[in-house]
């Protein structure tokens, strides 16, 4: 489809606005580690910069450059000028696909993000294998990938398909009460085909508060994996089926359970064109925040406490912080009976994966996990929470490699285990 | 272009991954926050000070420009390649080598970026006061080379009065130590002052010996608002003859006042002239009389509301106030002077009044804000250079406002350095035979002009 994504051209005003003042040093993860002025915002800003003005070739170091971004919006976030790095930094890798072809990755990645039927059918051969592909650890959760795959070392995390997929395993609608808000449950990729689980818990939330759900079997990916990529073809083609399967029957809100997918789902709808793009955008809304407006705080004050009581702490995602969902999280974590919540130091801070990033710079991802691990371990905490798929990934795979005794979850399945939902169901 | 010979042999001094001459790379470190641009033909990320020593003296033998670089933060170009050259990026070279707690001072690499290490000493319950806006991320090598400041510097001075002594490599290429760990020392001349502020113009620092005082046990932040700007000045003196010095004493002018009313929701009633943030600290009990104290001195000088902060949430609104110019100044116009000027404290409403006048006979607006306590101003000349004639017109107000400063006994930067873009009104402020001997010092330590050539005396270096 024809990339209706934003140029980097379009950007020239708001890259002028780079003043090189330095502030992004504080906040970039990657420039924390590398201490290079090209992994950082301002070099990135110069680099866009000089590609407009033709003062610059694409050459193999320039792509090395522009793909050292987490995309995490740490620094545009703190920035005085309020620069939108991560946009820019999209659009300069539209621009290299643009004129140089997908990265080998990147076309074999959009080839099946563009094709529900065949990213299915992926899982569900994933899943057949995953006792040959993956070996368990032993006392850890998480799964480790047992033959090389290309691109993906061997000593990486990677968690078993789902022996079910979470939009096959539920009606289009599940009716709620009359009064209650009508709602367009995003499942996102990695939810639906990794961890059904934490769909399965949102929606015995959703259904505890008589909201009335709607799960479109025809929706497919936010368009984030596509974005770091720098196929913009391919980020318009899933922002137009995600505006039809979804925007096909009003709703109140379109709930995301992924912090990534907020972000792609909520950018990419707006920018499709016209204002019923942009209404539906303005919908998108994480279930967080969500169930908080819709009484769930009422129903955990009666619900009785267990006997043990387990510490939990909680990892900001780079993409609800940006949004400001932070306390949101926290005051549902504070409110499970039978939990103990700590904060650990610098939990907003990215936890490294980035999307393709830690494809291409697993290393270095993984440098950054282990910062956010020291983080994790001073809690002592048993559990860490966190509100993306994406972040567990990482998050688990870190633990692992230090080592560390702790488990990495959602935030739905405490919510979901404390009030003893599935049992009752 | 540098050939190839040198390359390598700089390959060989630091290692081929910590060397680079892409040119997607170099266009990375061509800028600094005075958004200039030159291209270097080289970055190299040294380890130690050996490993500098070795590069000086290659590029002494073979009269290569070399150019420190911390963060590249600085305001003034000091850190940009303008001869190209050897950019020699110091950010690698970050530890914090001790804390002695017991003599109070710390040793660190020039690569540890200033909050780092002001944190890791409060957590010894030790105080490093300079506290330059950059400070989350400018590094302590660069503010030693430029002698950084900041608002809290009318109470604790600037980052030369807390260097104890340095280790440096000279641009010919030896390794010498100035000063020492000791408060005292008298022994020969004072060359760590020398270096420090310098522009990285006569040597690399490669260690900092730092001094460091206890940390103060609380602060207390107050609002101050003033129908004019010469009650907000009579204010600060009078603090001042009170025999009080406050940590910070922060002023904001109508100029500035108006942008801000503009660019954000912050609520400031009409009759607002002027504002002060003022802060004290030492020991809890004595802060709020102290707080009192001001009170009453700033009463008879047109004062329009006073708050003191009675938590860090309200102290937070306060300071959101004073920080909430800099990122509004860009609603005014795209492009910014940012001057750095001091003037003596009692002097600043006739500077502010010199400033309305030049800004209203050049046609450009000034906006202009700073700290009270050491009369060192920001003035923000913010222009749209894309207008034609706009550049003379900027020449033609940043000339009139130093004149202004100089002859109301300041000078022309209390805290960014000369470097490239104050380098043509040097002689502005100083007489030809201080510079000559300046420039004698610069000959005597960099005969062939390759340390950071083109600063401060502008492009005929120090020849």
């Amino acid at each position: 489809m024809k990339d209706r994504q934003p140029k980097l051209k379009d950007y020239l005003h708001d890259i002028q606005q780079c003043v090189k003042c330095g502030t992004c040093h504080a906040y970039c993860p990657v420039y924390d580690q590398e201490r290079r002025e090209p992994v950082v915002a301002r070099g990135k800003m110069a680099l866009a910069q000089t590609l407009l003005e033709g003062k610059t070739e694409i050459d193999e170091r320039f792509m090395r450059n522009l793909s050292e971004c987490l995309l995490c919006g740490s620094c545009s976030n703190k920035c005085p000028n309020k620069v939108p790095v991560e946009e820019i930094v999209a659009a300069t890798r539209r621009e290299i696909a643009a004129q140089k072809g997908l990265s080998l990755f990147g076309v074999g990645l959009t080839q099946v993000l563009r094709r529900p039927w065949l990213m299915k059918l992926g899982a569900r051969f994933g899943h057949l294998f995953s006792a040959v592909l993956f070996r368990r650890i032993p006392q850890q959760s998480g799964l480790r990938l047992r033959f090389p795959a290309p691109y993906i070392r061997r000593d990486r995390t990677i968690p078993k398909v789902a022996p079910h997929f979470l939009r096959d395993s539920y009606p289009e609608f599940i009716p709620g009460a009359e009064d209650r808000p009508h709602v367009a449950l995003f499942t996102g990729c990695m939810i639906n085909f990794m961890f059904p689980q934490i769909g399965d818990a949102a929606i015995r939330l959703l259904k505890a508060l008589k909201i009335n759900i709607h799960i479109p079997k025809d929706q497919g990916c936010c368009g984030v994996p596509a974005l770091s990529s720098g196929s913009g073809g391919t980020v318009t083609e899933l922002a137009q089926r995600n505006f039809e399967a979804l925007g096909r029957t009003k709703v109140d809100a379109v709930l995301t359970m992924c912090a990534s997918c907020n972000f792609g789902l909520r950018s990419h709808l707006a920018k499709i064109g016209g204002e019923a793009g942009e209404e539906l955008a303005g919908k998108v809304m994480d279930i967080h925040p969500f169930l908080i407006k819709y009484g769930i705080q009422e129903i955990l004050a009666h619900t009785p406490a267990p006997a043990e009581v387990t510490r939990v702490t909680w990892h900001d995602p780079c993409h609800l912080r940006n949004i400001g969902v932070t306390a949101e999280p926290r005051a549902l974590l504070r409110a499970l009976p039978g939990i103990e919540f700590v904060e650990m130091p610098d939990a907003d801070k990215c936890c490294g994966l980035g999307g393709t990033f830690s494809v291409y710079h697993y290393d270095l991802s993984l440098r950054i996990g282990a910062k956010k691990v020291d983080s994790i371990a001073s809690t002592k905490a048993a559990v860490v929470a966190t509100g993306c798929p994406g972040c567990m990934l990482q998050l688990q795979d870190s633990i692992n490699h230090a080592g560390l005794n702790c488990r990495v979850c959602h935030s739905l399945e405490l919510l979901d285990r404390a009030l003893n939902l599935e049992q009752s169901e | 272009m540098l050939d190839k010979a040198i390359i390598q042999q700089l390959q060989q001094i630091v290692g081929a991954d910590y060397l680079t001459t892409e040119p997607a790379d170099l266009t990375c470190y061509a800028f600094d926050a005075t958004q200039r641009r030159y291209l270097p033909d080289v970055v190299v990320y040294p380890h130690n000070a050996a490993e500098i020593a070795e590069i000086l003296k290659l590029a002494n033998a073979k009269r290569i420009p070399v150019v420190p670089r911390g963060s590249g933060s600085g305001f003034s170009g000091g850190s940009l390649p303008i001869e190209g050259g050897i950019e020699l990026v110091l950010r690698r070279m970050d530890r914090i080598l001790e804390i002695d707690e017991e003599n109070m001072i710390a040793v660190v690499e020039p690569g540890v970026v200033t909050e780092t290490f002001q944190k890791a000493v409060e957590a010894h319950g030790l105080f490093y006061p300079p506290d330059p806006a950059s400070l989350k991320f400018s590094s302590m090598g660069g503010n030693v080379a430029e002698c950084a400041g900041g608002p809290r510097c009318v109470k604790y001075g600037v980052t030369r009065d807390y260097i104890l002594g340095l280790e440096v490599v000279t641009p010919t290429g030896d390794i010498i130590n100035t000063g020492g760990r000791t408060m005292k020392g008298v022994v020969g001349y004072d060359l760590t002052r020398l270096f420090v502020g310098s522009e990285g113009t006569l040597g690399v620092v490669t260690q900092i010996i730092v001094k460091l005082i206890p940390k103060p046990a609380a602060v207390k932040t107050m609002l101050i608002t003033f129908d004019s700007i010469r009650g907000a000045s009579q204010a600060v003196s009078h603090i001042v003859l009170g025999r009080i010095i406050p940590t910070t004493l922060e002023f904001m002018d109508s100029t500035s006042l108006d942008v801000v009313r503009k660019a954000t929701n912050i609520v400031i009633p009409e009759q607002v002239k002027a504002v002060l943030v003022v802060e004290v600290d030492g020991e809890p009990e004595l802060l709020e009389k102290q707080a009192q104290q001001i009170l009453t001195i700033v009463q008879p000088f047109g004062v329009v509301d006073t708050k003191i902060a009675q938590n860090k949430a309200e102290s937070d609104d306060i300071w959101k106030l004073r920080r909430s110019i800099s990122p509004s100044l860009r609603t005014v116009n795209p492009n910014k002077f940012n001057e750095d000027i001091c003037v003596p404290r009692s002097r600043i409403p006739d500077m502010i009044v010199a400033l309305e006048k030049i800004s209203s006979e050049v046609g450009v607006p000034i906006i202009n804000f700073g700290h009270a306590g050491d009369g060192n101003i920001h003035v923000n000349v913010m222009v749209d250079l894309a207008t034609p004639g706009m550049d003379e017109k900027v020449e033609r107000a940043l000339r009139a406002i130093f004149e202004a400063t100089l002859e109301l006994g300041g000078t022309i930067s209390g805290e960014h350095g000369i470097g490239i873009t104050k380098a043509p009104y040097l002689r502005m402020e100083l007489k030809d035979k201080v510079i000559d001997y300046m420039r004698i010092i610069k000959r005597a330590l960099d005969p062939n002009n390759i340390l950071n050539p083109g600063k401060i005396f502008g492009t005929d270096g120090g020849q």
